[in-house]
């Protein structure tokens, strides 16, 4: 019972995206369509979960005032393997998310989960909260890059919903980015009461 | 005329918050007041500057030793090094700017525009027009990059200082309303699109 709660706080309670308004860079450069939303937000949360799972590991080994790098040597350490793997069995995923991948190490929702959580809770505790953080993260950006892709080019997961031509170009360019998560994390407050 | 071109284009056409998504945790979060925004606009360019060059350099080490998968590692560790160090020389030398600077110094570590930035230079992705890629053309690159992210940054700020005094509706106020104005300008830097090439042309080249 106790694990559903943390995995339900990190989905929707702490959501990174629109709660927390952390890590907002992958969030509006990588959702111009669904399909990037969710690769990238499924990239992060591996990286998340090993590092929350690292972290809480090796907490009492760390002295105090070192934290803060130890951690970002972790969290860079994991993203290295991260984009090794992804360059040797996704390389066209590779490819789309770009300069985006080694940035995940300068994604605040990372370091701030190991310094917010898995610095004060045991393993299990931060894995659950890994997987939560991680789906929200993964939810949010599904989310926003299914509405730019179909408000832009009437499509959803590459299945066409309405014709092209009707489609507002300006969803899938950068200012829609803007737009399109203004009015949801608008929405999302008004519906949650959060 | 390419380096000038160099500069326009990421000033302009390919803003670095407005059309590459990069850095924009400070743009969101210090972009309150006007003063606070050119502090940290300062910060930035200063670091990025001195980051680039750094980092190009250890790239050079990176790829002699061939070891350039450790470039993330690497980058990341010389940059959080680098910000602590700026932060104490500026103590020392300088205790005015430090006054002004120094409470930013320490969040530009997880700026992704400095780290971004790096890994474009270093990898050679950004748009030379036409040039060889050199610590020269990085260095340009990076100083139009924070001088673009910093003319961004105040746009922004003098905007939401503004809209401090409006009457926004109650779901739009604070982060939604601020993600709507921040698309609208945007829309604005859109129209410089193709500049670059138009100014390629008349330069000639």
């Amino acid at each position: 019972m106790k694990y559903i709660k943390i995995l339900w706080n990190g989905i929707l309670k702490e959501n990174p995206t629109f709660v927390l308004l952390l890590g907002m860079c992958p969030t509006l450069g990588t959702t111009s369509s669904a399909i990037n939303g969710m690769s990238m937000g499924l990239a992060t949360m591996a990286v998340l979960i090993f590092s929350n799972l690292i972290i809480s590991c090796i907490k009492n080994l760390i002295p105090d005032q070192v934290r803060i790098p130890s951690y970002i040597v972790v969290i860079a350490s994991l993203v290295t393997a991260l984009q090794m793997i992804m360059q040797a069995f996704t390389p066209e995923v590779y490819k789309t998310l770009g300069l985006f991948i080694p940035l995940i190490v300068v994604n605040c929702i990372i370091l701030g989960r190991a310094e917010a959580f898995a610095a004060k809770n045991g393993p299990i505790e931060s894995l659950f909260d890994g997987i939560g953080i991680g789906l929200g993260f993964t939810i949010a950006l599904t989310l926003l890059g299914g509405i730019r892709e179909l408000l832009g080019t009437g499509k959803l997961f590459n299945v066409t919903i309405y014709s092209e031509n009707y489609g507002m170009l300006l969803f899938v360019l950068a200012p829609g980015a803007f737009i399109a998560l203004g009015y949801l994390i608008a929405i999302v407050k008004k519906t949650a009461k959060i | 005329m390419a380096y000038l071109l160099i500069f326009f284009s990421a000033i302009f056409v390919n803003n670095i918050v407005f059309s590459q998504f990069l850095g924009i945790c400070p743009f969101l979060g210090v972009s309150k007041k006007v003063d606070t925004a050119l502090g940290m606009s300062a910060a930035v360019a200063f670091v990025l500057t001195i980051a680039t060059i750094v980092t190009y350099l250890i790239q050079i080490l990176l790829v002699k030793y061939d070891l350039v998968y450790l470039q993330t590692i690497a980058f990341i560790l010389v940059i959080a090094a680098l910000v602590q160090m700026v932060e104490i020389i500026l103590k020392k030398v300088s205790p005015a700017l430090y006054q002004a600077l120094g409470v930013f110094l320490p969040l530009i570590t997880t700026n992704c525009a400095i780290l971004g930035v790096a890994i474009l230079v270093a990898q050679n992705t950004y748009n030379t027009q036409g040039l060889e890629p050199n610590l020269l053309t990085g260095v340009i690159f990076a100083v139009s990059t924070a001088l673009g992210f910093g003319l961004a940054l105040t746009i922004f700020a003098a905007i939401r200082e503004q809209l401090a005094m409006m009457e926004v509706p109650k779901g739009m106020q604070g982060m939604p309303i601020a993600l709507v104005v921040a698309g609208l300008l945007a829309m604005a830097f859109m129209g410089f699109g193709g500049v670059d090439n138009g100014l390629a042309q008349v330069f000639g080249l």
